[in-house]
C-alpha cells in the first residue's frame, strides 16, 4: 500500500489557485521531498494532508485512510511539523512533549520513557527542563520535530524543516532527518524550497510550481533525463539570437535565456566541447563576459520543466 | 471523556503557564481588593439614597465587586487565546485528534478558575471589612458560583471573538467598548431604585446583572433561593451557549487556514 495517495486535489485561496490539480503517490518507508518556490502550493499540499484544511476538489489518503473521511484514523498515523513552529514557549521541552503524547491518547510510564527517549534522539536532552522561550532557533526546531514523533507515526510531514535555521544547523537538521527515517522507520514527506535539502534528502521528489506537480522522479533521474551539462554564457551585449545560432552550429542545445544576456545551452560531455564553444563565440565576434559549465542539478531541472529561473521565483515571494 | 481528559490537560498548561509570571499573580491578588476598597470609599454615602436594603455600603458592593471582577476578567479572556493562535499551538492541536471543544473550554476553565480564587480574595478581605454574608457559608458559595458563571458566560464570547479575528487590537476594543456600559447598566455600584427606569429595564438583560442580583440575594437578609436559582441558572444555560459559539467558531479558524 502506498503511505500517501494524492489525487488531483484542487483548492482555490479567494483569487489564488493554491493547489490546481496536484497529485503523487509516495511509498511506505521513502523519504518522498515536495521541491517548489515559495507559493508554489507545497504547504497547502500538507495542510490538505494533514487534516488541518479541506481540499475543494479531489482526493488524498494515508495508509489507506481518507483525510476527509477519517479525520481522526489520520490523525493519529501522522505526526506533523508545521513550518512555523507550534510550541507553547511558556512550558518546557518536556512539558511539550508530555502533553503532545496525552492528546494522541499516550500516558502514565510509557509516556514518560518516549518522552525522555525523544529529548536525547533530537538532542536537546540537557535542555529538557527549560522554558522553550529560551531555546535557540535550532533547539526549538528539533523540539518541534520530537513533537510531531512522540505517538510513533508512521508517516511524518516536515514542512520546510529548515527555515530559520542558520547554514550550519540546517545541515545539521538535514543530518538529523535522514538519521530518523532510518532509526523511526518513518515514510516522511518533506517540503523545501533548498534545492540541496531536496537533493540530498529525498529517496524521490516531485517538482511543484504554481499549483501544479511539474515533474517526479529520482534526483538522479530528473537529473540524467537532462541529458548532458549546462553551459552559461554570459553576453557583453546583447547579440542574444546570433549567439544563439553560433552555438547550436557547435553541438550546444540552447535552452533559456536569462535576463536577455545569459544562454544556457545543454552539451554532450561539457568539458570536451567548451573550447570547440569559445572559439566559435570569438570566431563570429561574439563578446563573451562570462562562460560556466555545470553538471546537471536540480536547479537546472526546475529551470528546464518550467522554464522560470528557481532561484529568482523564490526570492519575488 | 475523551473532551473531559483533554480539557484537564490543556487547563493544567495554560494554569503552569500563569504560575510562571509572578508580577501577573500579584495583579491577580491586588486587583479586586483596590475595586472593594476604591469604590466602598467613593460611594459610601449612597446608602443614605434608600433602596440599599441595607446601610452599610461595603455590604451592598462586596458581592457585586465578585461578579464584576469575573466579568473584567472574562472580557480579556480571549487574549491568551490569541496568544496561542499567534504561536501556532491551535494549529498543532489541530493536527493531532484533540477534542476540539477542549481547545476552548480549557480557556474557559482556567478564566473561571482565576475568577474563582479572586471570589475568595475578595470574600475574605470583604469579611475583614466587617461584611457579613446572610447566608453564611452556602452563601459564600453561592457568590464564588455566580462569579464563575457570569466569568465562563463572557469567556465563551472573548474566545469566539478571539478566534474570529485572531488580534488583540480587536479584542481590546470589544473589551472597552462592553465592559463599563455593562457596568453601569446593572446594579452592581447602585440600588435598582435608584436607576433611571431605562435603565432598570435594560438592566434586566444584562447577564452582569443577573450575577450580581444572584450574589447580592445571599448576603442581603429576606434571601429568596427562588431569585438565586433563577439568575444562576439563566447564567448557566448562558455559559453553555456562548461556549457552544465558541467552538462553533474553532471551525471557522480551520477553515480559514
Amino acid at each position: 500500500m502506498d503511505a500517501i495517495t494524492v489525487d488531483d486535489l484542487r483548492k482555490r485561496y479567494g483569487e489564488v489557485q493554491a493547489l490546481d490539480g496536484v497529485s503523487f503517490q509516495v511509498r511506505e518507508g521513502e523519504v518522498f521531498g515536495l521541491l517548489g518556490p515559495n507559493g508554489a502550493g507545497k504547504s497547502t499540499a500538507v495542510r490538505v494532508l494533514v487534516t488541518l484544511t479541506y481540499a475543494d476538489d479531489g482526493a488524498a489518503s494515508i495508509l489507506g485512510h481518507d483525510v476527509r473521511r477519517e479525520q481522526n484514523a489520520v490523525r493519529r498515523l501522522i505526526g506533523y511539523v508545521p513550518q512555523d513552529s507550534g510550541v507553547d514557549q511558556f512550558g518546557t521541552g518536556r512539558e511539550n512533549l508530555m502533553l503532545q503524547g496525552r492528546v494522541q491518547g499516550m500516558g502514565g510510564r510509557e509516556l514518560r520513557a518516549r518522552t525522555t527517549e525523544l529529548l536525547d534522539l533530537v538532542g536537546i536532552a540537557d535542555a529538557a527542563d527549560r522554558i522553550v522561550k529560551n531555546y535557540s532557533g535550532g533547539m526549538r526546531r528539533r523540539l518541534d520535530v520530537a513533537l510531531g514523533l512522540v505517538h510513533h507515526p508512521r508517516v511524518l510531514f516536515l514542512d520546510e524543516p529548515t527555515t530559520g535555521l542558520d547554514p550550519e544547523a540546517r545541515v545539521a537538521m538535514w543530518a538529523e532527518v535522514s538519521r530518523l527515517a532510518q532509526a523511526e522507520s518513518l515514510t516522511i514527506l518533506l517540503t523545501t524550497h533548498y534545492l540541496e535539502a531536496a537533493d540530498q534528502l529525498a529517496d524521490r521528489l516531485a517538482i511543484v510550481s504554481r499549483g501544479e506537480v511539474v515533474v517526479e522522479g529520482t534526483p538522479a533521474e530528473l537529473k540524467a533525463g537532462l541529458r548532458g551539462d549546462a553551459v552559461h554564457v554570459e553576453l557583453e551585449n546583447g547579440a542574444v539570437d546570433e549567439a544563439q545560432r553560433v552555438l547550436a552550429g557547435v553541438g550546444a542545445r540552447p535552452e533559456q535565456v536569462i535576463d536577455g544576456r545569459t544562454i544556457v545551452s545543454r552539451v554532450e560531455h561539457g568539458g570536451r566541447a567548451l573550447p570547440g564553444i569559445m572559439s566559435a563565440l570569438e570566431g563570429a565576434g561574439i563578446a563573451v563576459a562570462s562562460v560556466s559549465l555545470s553538471r546537471p542539478s536540480l536547479d537546472d531541472v526546475y529551470l528546464h520543466f518550467t522554464g522560470r529561473d528557481f532561484t529568482a521565483e523564490d526570492r519575488a515571494r | 471523556m475523551n473532551i473531559a481528559r483533554h480539557t484537564w490537560f490543556m487547563t493544567v498548561r495554560q494554569a503552569r503557564n500563569l504560575m510562571r509570571e509572578p508580577i501577573w499573580i500579584v495583579l491577580l491578588l491586588v486587583q479586586p481588593m483596590v475595586w472593594l476598597v476604591l469604590y466602598g470609599q467613593l460611594f459610601r454615602n449612597v446608602t443614605r439614597l434608600g433602596g440599599f436594603g441595607t446601610t452599610s455600603y461595603i455590604t451592598f458592593l462586596a458581592p457585586a465587586i465578585v461578579v464584576m471582577n469575573a466579568f473584567f476578567g472574562a472580557t480579556w479572556s480571549g487574549m491568551s487565546m490569541i496568544n496561542d493562535l499567534d504561536h501556532k499551538v491551535v494549529e498543532r492541536f489541530l493536527a493531532t485528534p484533540a477534542s476540539r471543544f477542549s481547545l476552548v473550554l480549557s480557556q474557559i476553565v482556567r478564566s473561571a478558575l482565576t475568577a474563582a480564587i479572586q471570589a475568595i480574595v475578595i470574600l475574605v478581605v470583604s469579611l475583614a471589612l466587617g461584611v457579613r454574608v446572610h447566608t453564611g457559608a452556602l452563601g459564600w458559595l453561592v457568590i464564588i458560583v455566580a462569579g464563575i458563571l457570569v466569568n465562563s458566560s463572557f469567556a465563551g464570547i472573548s474566545q469566539a471573538i478571539a478566534l474570529l479575528t485572531r488580534r488583540e487590537a480587536t479584542m481590546i476594543a470589544v473589551a472597552n467598548f462592553i465592559g463599563l456600559p455593562l457596568l453601569f447598566l446593572s446594579t452592581t455600584m447602585i440600588a435598582r431604585s435608584q436607576m433611571p427606569g431605562w435603565m432598570q429595564s435594560t438592566a434586566r438583560f444584562n447577564p452582569v446583572d443577573w450575577g450580581v442580583r444572584a450574589a447580592r440575594e445571599v448576603v442581603l437578609p429576606d434571601t429568596s433561593w427562588g431569585t438565586v436559582g433563577l439568575y444562576l441558572s439563566l447564567l448557566l444555560a448562558l455559559s453553555a451557549v456562548t461556549a457552544a459559539w465558541a467552538t462553533w467558531t474553532v471551525r471557522a479558524y480551520q477553515r480559514s487556514l
